[in-house]
């Protein structure tokens, strides 16, 4: 029990007292593990100072200074690192740097470990003629009587093995009106410019189908162009099958190939070339079958022999 | 509410007209609180974010989007103007269906008949394609968009591949619509298209037997991609797009700022 503020072991004593009848004194001294007190029988904290072979009596200068109104005994107060270590799993070091911390805060001098010092110390502060004065107001001790301490601590955790750090809030607009009016004009303008281009342009109707009548040349859709373009370089197994199969794949597993985090695009230099390449490479084939190339898929300039393109 | 005359004006009438009939019941069970054209709608931060949270627009935005993403230079509108084609196209398309039979000299004709015998065929007609090839570009351009943007990095990789999809499921689409008018644009431009197919290995004959219906195009082609094209493809695309749509929300809205 020597862990316990007094005035929380009295309380407790109390509740037991009532409930067993009994005296509070003798219940609370029971509680303490001692003999039943006599309002004389604490200890002045100055009796605890010959105990000088605790090992860390650093903080056995400081303790009855902090718990005067409690009056404990020094047997009580005296603060066994080593045990209170092992009772509360908190390693030695880190009660010995709250001790100091604490001490620091307090504006107190911190009196090196195993000195027998607890005489001067204590005898400086002030709250030990309180304590000397203090045996009668005992039977009503304050609920968190004055120099007591209520927390200690416990363990200390890392940061950064619990603590998730969230992204930092960010700036963030309504979307409605913000992005609503943004979208509605941008479709209202499409729309209008498409209509507009559909009454002036019409869309091409040939001949009906004839299945004896290739045209010269034939051309896929413009999207394919790039692919028919391809085929007059290689084999039909490569152009038309093993580049476009791979393209496909290969542009599904981008996410999967770069790594690289970073979205800058100064940072992803490498990956917005390769892409571009791409891009570009589809994009100059696709023009060049489109509008170079005539009669037999061969290569004309558009502005000589006229163009050899449908939509 | 009486004007010099002591008479009720025509503008007071109507607006109070306005009034009770954005009162009514009917009114207000159509428009959901916080509608615009609700009866008594003031702008408000509050009101903004139920406009949103309570309208079917909630599925695809969020109320509240990052600063960065209303500047029209970050996304162009790509994504959204690509599902405004689909939808524009699906329009269009239905109007169509009125007037065209997937048959062998009728679809030719249906064709010629919907630019002379229909109101608005013609333009409808040249919407329904213009559109759909403006689609496959801002698809394109919108993947392109988001590569330059990173915006395929974790937690979004799988989105792009579903937008992947969505880009070959395009191009499939507009492949399929080429060769219903049964021109010989039409006729040849797929077979040159297909012929690719043939080159599959292994199965490349199979490939091409069942895209076309036969080892040649024939009038049944024209059967199997017309229900490719008008109901098997808009509904695969359609699923594609939702679970597209719904993990652009749940990957966090739209990434950046770069």
């Amino acid at each position: 029990m020597a862990g316990l503020p007094d005035h929380i072991l009295r309380r407790s004593a109390e509740a037991r007292a009532k409930a067993e009848g009994r005296d509070v004194e003798e219940v609370f001294a029971e509680l303490k593990g001692e003999a039943p007190p006599k309002p004389a029988a604490p200890a002045e904290p100055e009796t605890s100072a010959p105990d000088a072979e605790q090992p860390p009596a650093a903080e056995s200068a400081e303790e009855p200074a902090e718990e005067p109104a409690a009056a404990p005994s020094g047997a009580t107060t005296m603060r066994d690192l080593d045990t209170e270590s092992q009772q509360y799993g908190v390693p030695v070091a880190l009660l010995q740097r709250a001790i100091q911390a604490r001490a620091k805060r307090e504006g107190r001098e911190l009196v090196a470990a195993g000195a027998p010092a607890a005489t001067t110390e204590a005898g400086a502060v002030t709250p030990t003629p309180a304590a000397a004065a203090e045996p009668t107001p005992r039977a009503a001790p304050p609920a968190i009587p004055e120099g007591v301490t209520t927390q200690r601590l416990l363990t200390v955790v890392k940061a950064g093995a619990i603590q998730q750090v969230k992204s930092t809030p960010t700036d963030k607009v309504s979307v409605w009106p913000h992005l609503l009016a943004i979208e509605f004009v941008a479709l209202m303008v499409v729309l209008a410019g498409l209509i507009i281009f559909s009454v002036f342009v019409d869309a091409p109707l040939l001949e009906f189908a004839n299945f004896n009548e290739q045209p010269n040349p034939s051309k896929a859709p413009w999207y394919f162009l790039g692919l028919q373009e391809l085929l007059s370089y290689f084999d039909p197994q490569v152009a038309g099958v093993i580049i476009p199969g791979f393209g496909l794949v290969g542009l599904a597993m981008i996410p999967y190939v770069d790594k690289n985090p970073a979205v800058k695009p100064s940072d992803r230099k490498l990956a917005i070339m390769i892409f571009s390449f791409f891009v570009f490479a589809a994009a100059i084939l696709t023009t060049y079958g489109s509008f170079f190339r005539g009669p037999g898929f061969n290569f004309t300039f558009p502005w000589t022999d006229g163009i050899f393109f449908d939509f | 509410m009486a004007n010099g005359n002591g008479r009720v004006g025509l503008r007071q009438r109507l607006s109070q007209a306005g009034d009770q009939m954005r009162s009514s019941q009917l009114w207000s069970s159509i428009f959901r609180p916080g509608s615009p054209f609700r009866h008594g709608y003031t702008d408000s931060p509050r009101n903004r974010s139920y406009v949103i949270m309570n309208n079917v627009l909630y599925h695809l935005h969020p109320v509240k989007v990052k600063r960065h993403a209303v500047r029209l230079s970050y996304t162009l509108c790509l994504g959204g103007l690509s599902f405004f084609l689909f939808i524009l196209l699906t329009i269009t398309g239905i109007f169509l269906m009125f007037y065209y039979r997937p048959t062998s000299p009728q679809a030719y004709l249906d064709i010629q008949a919907l630019s002379t015998d229909v109101a608005f065929g013609q333009l409808v007609r040249n919407m329904h394609r213009w559109g759909a090839h403006l689609m496959v570009l801002t698809v394109f351009l919108h993947m392109a968009r988001v590569f330059y943007h990173g915006a395929y990095k974790p937690p979004r990789e799988f989105n792009w591949v579903v937008g992947v999809v969505l880009l070959l499921l395009t191009l499939l689409l507009s492949f399929t619509g080429y060769l219903l008018p049964w021109d010989q644009l039409a006729l040849w431009a797929v077979t040159v298209g297909s012929n690719m197919a043939l080159y599959s290995p292994v199965i490349g004959d199979q490939v091409s037997f069942a895209l076309i219906g036969g080892v040649q195009i024939t009038p049944d082609t024209l059967l199997r991609w017309y229900v490719l094209h008008v109901l098997f493809l808009p509904f695969i695309i359609v699923v594609f797009m939702a679970v597209h749509f719904w993990r652009v929300r749940k990957d966090g809205g739209i990434s950046g700022p770069l």
